[in-house]
This record gives C-alpha cells, structure tokens and sequence, in this order.
C-alpha cells in the first residue's frame, strides 16, 4: 500500500525532468518499427519519378518472382476497399477537391506518390523487387510554379489535375467591413494614399519539410476480432474516424495505437496513403504487414508545409497609427487538398492584424493545386505565415516614418487594460500585457547598447554591420472551440477527453485523448494530476494514444493538449475529488458540508480526523462500507469544450551580423520573452521554446524544399535540406512573464508554437535591419549568404551611397 | 535503408588488398571508414558487387615522421591527423582543415586517405594537400608508383590511380615555420564548404618568400590558385597586397552552381576567402 500520509509540495511550476526520456532517448521503448509480429510480412513502395504522368502500364512480374517476395500490387489491383485521404476542411462550399486515392491506377499528380507495393517476408527482399517494377508512364505537363498555377487558367497553363479543368482550389474571404468587425479597408487605404502612409510589399513564404526525427512507420495487424493499426502519428483517433469512413470497416472494428512517435510537427497530422495501403494489404492478405518509410522517402511524400506567397498592403496615418491592413495570399496546396490543406492559411486569416488595434482588415486566400507534394500543418499551421508577415510590416513601417521599430508596435498595440479585446478579425483576446513583455525583452537583450553598437559600426563602416529584429507576437492556440470550427466548416469538434482511475493501491491512471509525440504530456500532466488529488507526481501514470484505453480523443496539434487536454483532466480530477468526498464523509462520520480537501486529504473541520485520498481509493475498491446508492468507483472522465482559445504572447528580439563582404549572416543575441501564462513545467517549456525557436529561426536562414523545372525534389536529402544542430545555434536568452488564460482553470496558454511562430520574422527584420542603411529593404527567405549579397550588391546598383 | 547486397572481403595484408581489387575489378568499391561510401549504398546510388574492407591492414594505419615529410597512412581517420603533434607542428593546415571536417562522428570514424581517394571537389583534404606539394603513394598488380598532388585528381569524383590501384599512403613535405590557414564557408556547421581556401605562406623580413594556395568547390577537382601565388611572392606582407593578389583567386576556375550559391557567387567568395586565409596565414 502506498496510501498518501504526506501532502506533497507543488508540483505545478516544478522543474521536473521528464520521466519519459529515458525509454525514448535510447529507443528501448515502443516505437512503431520495433513493432515485430509473428508472420508480419514487410512493404516496399514503389513510387513516381514524375511530378504528373499517365500510368500507361505496370509489369510486376519479375518483383513477383524475386525470392521471398509474397506478392506486388498496383492500385488497379485494389477497388473501394483502398478507401481515400481525406480533406477534413473544405474551406468554401465549393471549394474543388481533387479525389486522393492512396495509390492511384491512372495517373500521378507529384513525384513520391506511390504507384506500385511490393510485400515480402523482409525488409530487404522488399526492397530489392521494388527496382524490378516495371512503370511505362507518359509524361504529362506539370504545374509547378504557385504563382503560374494560379493563372493557368487564363494563361492555358498546365493544370495539376486536368480533370478539374482548374488549379484553383477555393477563395476565402474575409472582410471586416461585411463582417462588422471594422472598417472598409479600401477607404483606409484611399485615405492613407491622400494623407497618410502606405506600405506595400510581397513576401514569399518558402516551402518547409517538417523533418521529424522518426520516419513514418505503420503496422497493421489483421488478425482479431478488431484490426489494429500502429502508426507514428499525431492523430490516432482521427485516422481511426477516416478509416472507418473511408475503407467500410465498421468503428467498432477498428483499433488504431499510437505508440511512443518521435516528434511530428504537424508533419504527422496526416491519413497518409501508406496508412492506408497498408491496412488494405493486410486486410487482404491476413497477415501483419509493416512499412517503415526511408528519409528519402518522408522528404518527398510526407506532407510538407507553408509555401505562400502574401501581398500586403498597410494604411497608417502620418504619425504611425495604423488604419488599415490588406492582405491577399497565394497558398500552394500541392497535388491534394490533406487533411487540415486549405485550413492551414485560413487559421492566420485571424492573426495577421496580430497584437494590433487596426480598424479596417481584409483578407483573402486562394488555394492553389499543383504537381508537388502535398502541404498541410507544419509547426504553427498558419500563425506563423501570418506573424511573419504583420511583423515584417510593422518593421517596414516603423523604417518608412523613420522612428524605432518598437515604437510603431507601441503606438498601435493593445493596452494592457483594454482586455477583453474584440479583433478587427472577430476574436476575443482574453488576456495579455504586451508592455510587461516588452520591457523586459528590452532589458534582458540590452536594447540601447546593441541600438549604439549598429550606430558605431554604421558610422565606421564596418565590414561587418548588426541589425536589430523585432517581433512583437501573438497566437491563437488551444484548438478550438467545437463551435468556431463548425462555423469554418472544419470537419470535427475541438473538445478534448481524459479519465482519471483511482487505482486500490493508491496509484492513479490518468488518461488523456491527446496524443503525445515528444512533448513531455506524461510529465506535465502526471503534475497537474499529483497537486490536485494531493498524490506524489510517481504515483501517477500517463496513457495515450491508443484507442482502446483512450477510447475518446482529438489528439496533439496546434498547442491544444495543456489548455485544452489538461483542463480536461483537472476537471476529471474534481469529480473525483467530489465523489471520494462522499465516501470520506461516509467513512468519517460527518456530514459532508464539513469535509474540507487539501494536499491529497479529506478532514473533518475543526477535528483532527482525516483519510488520505488513497484510503479513500482503498476503501472504495473494497467496497464494503460505502454510502448507499453510490457506485463503487471513483474513476472519472471529462469532456471539455473550450469556450474561447487562448492567446500566448511575447516579445522577441534578435541581433544578427551580417558580413557585407560575403552575405554571411550569424546570430550575435536572441532574447525572448514568452507569455504562455501559468508554466506547469518550467524546464519543458525552455525545451518548447528552444526548439521552436531554432525551426523558427531555420525558416529564415537555412530550410526550403526546392523543386526543379521538371518537378523533382532538390532538397531531397539532408545534404540539401538544411537542418541546423546545435553547433549552428546560440545561447538563447529566455524569459516570462505571466497573464494566465482566463479560460482555462490552469490559466495555461500553450507553448508549443510560440518560439517557431515568432522567431521567424525577428530574425528576418534583423537581417534586413542590419543592412538597411546599404539600401536593403528585403531578403527572401531563406536569407543564405548569396541572397544578402545579392540584395547588398543591387541596392548599391540602385541606389548608391545616396543613404 | 538497406543497400543492395554485396560480398564483404576483409584482407590483412596489402598484397592480399591489391589482389582481391585486381581479382573483381570494376565491381569492387574499397571501403575503409565508409563515411562517404555506407550514404551512397544505402540511398542505392552504387551498387558494387564486391566491397573490400582495408580497415584491417595494420600498413595503412599510422603517421610517421620520414626526415622532410610526414607520411599519413591511408587509414588513419581524420581525428587521429588532426590531434597528432607532428602534424600541429609540421603541416598544421591539415589539422586545421580538419577541424571544420564533418562534425565529429565523422571525423573519428572517416579516414584521411578514404576522403582523398573519393576526390569529392567539395572535399576538405583536397585543397591543403595541394597547397603542401602532398605525394600519393599507390599500390597495384604492377607494383608501387607515387603521384603528386597536381596530379592526383583527376575530375569529378576521379583521381588518376587506376582502377586496380589502391592508396596506401600519403607523404607530406614538411612546412616548419610556415603560417597556415583553412577559411571554410559554410551555411550550416555539418555541410560541405561551399567554398574554402588553404593557404600556406611563409614570410621572411616582412615579404611573402613562398606561397601555396588551395581552394575547395571551386571546380570539378580541388585547384591551386597559382595567379594568387605568384602575385604574392616576393611582395611585402601587406594587406593591399594581398587584396589585390587574392582577386585573381577564381582566375581559370569552374565553379559549381547549386542550391548555396551560383558560379559567379562562388567566384566572389573565392577571392574574399583567400584575402583572409591568406591574410590569416601570413598573420598579417
């Protein structure tokens, strides 16, 4: 018996290391290709060299009979029974979607898809038939550029899917004027062009691969009364849904595991053709079937993410009161509408006016099909897109009336005291001092030093010049209220699940329908768990991912699992606490007005008589002497809903030096002041906001997925997609402040998003700070050494030494 | 991923080595710490019939102090070089160029004369060997013969042993007393220069008395930059000079264009580079 005697110190804002790490860092633990079972049989893709062709014929004969191979099949091999990916968000009625078989018979739309499988009792027997597939395809034209996709229409282009007639996906539309949530945009800007200021620019949002650490990997196991799937990914009880709904397999049948996944990053958000051909294989073949895909391969067919292009157009008055903000973008949704697709550049239509109190917004969204990999959520899914932009403005604002970046953002943000904010785009802010962080971030950084030190280089003309990069943020996180989605025509709900057993001996079962895939839910939530039923943090287990013990769920993405998936839990938790109350009053004698709970205790007021919750959970199991009418169980489970998201905040600045000799540009500080609210985890959220600072800060110097003119991938290797280690980073300089949520009883915000949404456009507007005065007034991402050389070189052509 | 099949022969003695070569010829790879060949057979790039593992020949290993050279068995990995005393003392370019070689797995598990054979253009070694007058020592059916290092590589990825010839060992004259330096330009810590620079000077009473230049991806092999060289001996060890003698840098060369940079990009970098390894050799 470990019954609790001893109330436990706080577990909430406690440095603790993270009990999962031990089996996930050395991989002794479950990872989905350590899944081995008897007779399991092993898959080989075979997969389009093309970006888009007709599958004129497939010969399979000779894979057939290469030894130990059981057996190769095409897509004509496979009806209804292959099922479909699906588009869980059609962001307009009409919105054109083109048909996503997961292997397709006729014709591929991106180099990657898969055309042909080869299953054989060993991964390398696999693997050797998959060369010796036959594919005759007929090359058709392939629509690559976004912006030349987009007007292939008008222009005769080539069309992604010819069938379609378009590449135009849909047009979303939001306008503050129609919308009655501000002003008529176009007005503001007239006014601005008249009297006023107008900054206009185009910035690029280059694509991104997410690049988790372990490549997808599924197994299905046929045999029993309910087929199970393993698979490394986010959304297990999502992929359960759409296998139901999509291949005829009765719900009920069907048992989908997330095992330990090694990160994800949106990139594993996905119902992926390679699910699903696996679960067709081993339906057909009654036999455990495996597919663990190479790094070559999750480079080219997972999905990837941004590639946008945004045109911006922002109106202010003379003295730098921002009037109005237009923002049209171009969004490459590759060959297919995924899962989330087109939502992913809607979800920043309610950012890009971000911490600012602009009185007239409009914005509008084409998506874009074409011959490439397919996009979807990548680490920020939208915010980042829209931060991005707004924070490159404001600086381009700030640079355009001649006063201090910080200024600008001053004048125009949210006060402090003005919360709750209606946005020009219709949320509510609930909370946030963007003063507090801001102050603080100045003062962490040393602001006016570093201002006097770019002021001295300038003035000596230094080969080497710093620049100076703000980013004053803000993100909706906690996804999502089940009713903002229904009116965006999301496909699902936004609640989230969690149990809470209370097991004989003490120890207690929590489990959560958010799905972890390495950030650390077993430790937070275990914490969150021992401080409100006054239990110790080892006495609590966390279960996840798997549909049959997490029965309900909506999984990991968008910084929901805390706000959403711990609010969940805590409430859980006081239903417990609110039946084991009764038994205690029952048990003591008392009536039960008289019960006071505190640290893990149940006393009698004004007595020294008290049980500790794990007698009560003894007593209950046994139960022999319990109240009448009442259930021998304390175990409980909540469904919340959030009623609003919750909105982190922070104010990042970088310095950067650029050497104008080469273009090379290197990090000298990045200071960072996060508000995620209530820190349950100090230690896991300095590991969110590292991490999501370095993704950030790789957007904008060192990742993009290229594409050649035929449409292959470039970057088709880490040779080529550039992924920063450690050596590239530096000592980030961390910092919080706290304004809890008010719409969660934890007041936690969500942190993982947070570093990567910011860090991107800090690191740019430094970079182009550091050599504004050359003339420069932008740099593409990714901002390598050539493209800062280039801006330098042409800015000199153009302008002189005039500045 | 897995790589096609093979057959894996682990000779212990160097006859053994240039016989088993010689036995499958074109369909043999020689392997030795695999860092560059294990990437190529996994992603199926190559598919050799045969792989013939040195790693056990106990000749190949080692470095040793030959009067006015060192000789570096072919071997001995990248970390052994760079932390070797004689090497800091007598060629430190080379120990300096493997600094910035790789990250560290590779440099303990990589071999010094594995990289060369490869003949990577983009390869750290190439440039400082020819910068330091480097000999390749190179065993076949024939016999023994040595190559120097101008004309070692031959093109992309080719140096000019023969097919049935392996590298045993490399000898490297002696730059007591010389500066030396290795200016790499990467985006990203692990990746291969973009362009880099070896430069060797040895400065007598404030002039340049001898110089050696290397420059790394600046062509389909590593290339001298003689037009630097020679602009620069017998001129005093300034700044100004060896601005103007490092714009000649990219002269006779055909850089690559790829994802990092253009030709013309490269160029400029050439010259920059060299201004600063230079600079830096000459300790000026």
């Amino acid at each position: 018996m470990t019954a609790v005697e001893e109330a436990p110190v706080a577990e909430i804002g406690r440095d603790r290391r993270r009990k999962e790490d031990q089996r996930l860092i050395t991989g002794r633990t479950r990872w989905t290709d350590n899944i081995t079972l008897p007779g399991m049989l092993h898959v080989a893709m075979v997969r389009s060299p093309f970006a888009h062709a007709r599958i004129v014929g497939i010969d399979t004969s000779e894979a057939a009979s290469s030894p130990n191979v059981t057996a190769v099949f095409t897509g004509a091999d496979f009806g209804e029974e292959l099922g479909a990916c699906i588009n869980a968000w059609p962001i307009t009625p009409d919105q054109v979607t083109p048909a996503h078989s997961p292997m397709p018979a006729d014709r591929v739309a991106f180099a990657g898809e898969i055309v042909a499988v080869v299953v054989a009792r060993t991964a390398t027997a696999a693997r050797d038939a998959a060369e010796l597939v036959d594919v005759d395809y007929e090359e058709l034209p392939a629509a690559l550029d976004l912006k030349e996709a987009a007007t292939a229409d008008e222009t005769g282009g080539p069309i992604a899917h010819p069938d379609l007639g378009t590449n135009k996906s849909a047009l979303w539309v939001f306008d503050s004027a129609d919308a009655g949530t501000g002003g008529d945009v176009e007005e503001a800007i007239a006014k601005a062009r008249a009297d006023g200021v107008v900054i206009e620019r185009e910035f690029r949002q280059q694509r991104l691969i997410p690049a988790f650490m372990e490549p997808r990997s599924v197994v299905v196991d046929p045999t029993g009364e309910q087929l199970t799937m393993w698979s490394a990914t986010q959304i297990p009880h999502i992929v359960r849904f759409a296998l139901a709904a999509t291949t005829g397999v009765p719900e009920s049948k069907i048992r989908v595991i997330a095992p330990d996944v090694g990160g994800g990053f949106g990139g594993k958000l996905q119902t992926t053709p390679e699910e699903w051909v696996v679960w067709a294989l081993a339906r057909r073949l009654g036999k455990p079937v495996k597919y663990t895909e190479t790094r070559s391969e999750s480079l080219v067919a997972g999905h990837h993410g941004r590639d946008q292009w945004q045109k911006l157009t922002l109106s202010a008055e003379k003295d730098g009161t921002v009037t109005g903000l237009k923002v049209e973008l171009l969004a490459d949704l590759g060959a297919y509408v995924a899962v989330v697709g087109g939502g992913v550049p809607v979800l920043g239509a309610f950012m890009f006016n971000a911490i600012y109190k602009f009185p007239a917004y409009h914005f509008a969204c084409q998506t874009v099909l074409t011959n490439k990999t397919w996009t979807d959520a990548y680490r920020g899914a939208g915010r980042p897109e829209a931060t991005f932009g707004i924070e490159r403005m404001m600086d381009e604002l700030a640079a355009e009336l001649g006063v201090d970046p910080l200024e600008v953002r001053e004048k125009n943000w949210i006060g402090h005291e003005e919360f709750p904010f209606t946005t020009v785009a219709g949320l509510e802010y609930d909370s946030g001092n963007y003063e507090a962080a801001t102050a603080l971030a100045k003062e962490k950084f040393g602001y006016a030093e570093l201002r006097a030190e770019q002021r001295r280089r300038r003035e000596s003309g230094d080969p080497v010049q710093l620049g100076i990069g703000v980013s004053t943020f803000t993100e909706m996180c906690g996804l999502a209220p089940s009713r903002v989605l229904g009116s965006l025509d999301y496909g699902a709900g936004g609640w989230e699940h969690a149990s809470v057993r209370m097991l004989a001996t003490g120890t207690v079962e929590v489990i959560t329908g958010a799905s972890a895939h390495g950030q650390g839910h077993e430790t937070a939530f275990s914490q969150i768990v021992a401080d409100r039923l006054g239990v110790p943090f080892e006495a609590v287990e966390v279960l996840h991912g798997d549909t049959q013990i997490a029965a309900k769920g909506l999984d990991t993405y968008g910084s929901r699992s805390l706000v959403v998936g711990g609010e969940a839990l805590v409430r859980a938790s006081d239903k417990v606490i609110a039946k084991a109350k009764l038994v205690a009053a029952h048990l003591l004698e008392a009536s039960v007005d008289d019960i006071e709970f505190s640290a893990g205790r149940f006393n009698v007021r004004g007595t020294g008589q008290g049980m500790a919750i794990g007698e009560i959970a003894a007593a209950v199991f046994a139960a022999h002497d319990l109240p009448d009418d009442m259930e021998p169980s304390l175990d409980s489970d909540a469904t919340y809903d959030p009623v609003n998201f919750s909105y982190p905040h922070g104010t990042h600045l970088c310095a950067m030096e650029v050497d104008t000799e080469t273009g090379a540009v290197r990090m000298r500080k990045y200071t960072c002041v996060d508000d995620v609210g209530t820190v349950i985890n100090p230690l896991i959220v300095a590991g969110q906001v590292h991490g999501g600072l370095v993704q950030g800060i790789a957007q904008a110097l060192w990742e993009e997925a290229v594409y050649d003119d035929a449409g292959t991938l470039v970057s088709g290797s880490f040779v080529d997609y550039l992924l920063p280690t450690a050596a590239d980073t530096i000592d980030f300089d961390l910092g919080h402040t706290v304004t809890p949520s008010l719409t969660n009883s934890l007041g936690t915000k969500g942190v993982g998003e947070a570093g990567t949404i910011a860090s991107t456009p800090a690191v740019v507007n430094a970079v182009v700070d550091a050599v504004r005065h050359l003339g420069v007034d932008d740099v593409r991402m990714p901002c390598t050494p050539q493209r800062v050389w280039q801006a330098i070189q042409a800015a000199a052509a153009t302008e002189g030494a005039s500045r | 991923m897995i790589p096609a099949d093979f057959d894996y022969l682990a000779p212990t003695t160097l006859d053994e080595a240039v016989a088993a070569l010689a036995e499958h010829g074109d369909d043999a790879k020689i392997i030795a710490g695999g860092q560059s060949l294990l990437p190529v057979l996994r992603m199926r790039l190559n598919a050799p019939e045969v792989l013939i593992d040195v790693g056990r020949i106990e000749a190949l290993r080692g470095i040793r102090d030959d009067g006015d050279a060192l000789v570096i068995g072919a071997t001995t990995t990248h970390h052994t070089v760079s932390s070797d005393p004689l090497v800091r003392e007598h060629v430190a370019l080379i120990a300096k160029a493997i600094e910035h070689l790789a990250d560290a797995q590779v440099r303990h598990r990589g071999t010094f004369g594995g990289a060369l054979s490869h003949a990577d253009p983009a390869g750290d070694l190439g440039a400082p060997v020819l910068a330091l007058g480097a000999e390749f020592l190179v065993a076949g059916p024939g016999g023994r013969r040595t190559i120097a290092a101008d004309d070692f590589f031959d093109d992309f990825f080719t140096t000019s042993m023969a097919d049935d010839e392996l590298l045993v060992e490399v000898r490297i004259p002696k730059h007591t007393g010389w500066g030396g330096h290795y200016e790499k330009f990467v985006r990203v810590a692990h990746q291969w220069p973009i362009v880099a620079v070896a430069a060797a000077v040895r400065t007598a009473g404030g002039a340049i008395a001898e110089a050696r230049v290397g420059l790394t991806n600046m062509d389909v092999t590593p290339v001298r930059a003689r037009a630097v060289e020679e602009a620069l001996v017998g001129m005093p060890a300034s700044e100004e000079v060896i601005r103007q003698a490092a714009a000649a840098a990219a002269d006779g060369t055909n850089p690559p264009t790829d994802l990092n940079g253009d030709a013309d990009y490269r160029r400029h970098l050439a010259s920059v580079l060299t201004r600063r390894a230079v600079l830096a050799a000459a300790e000026v």
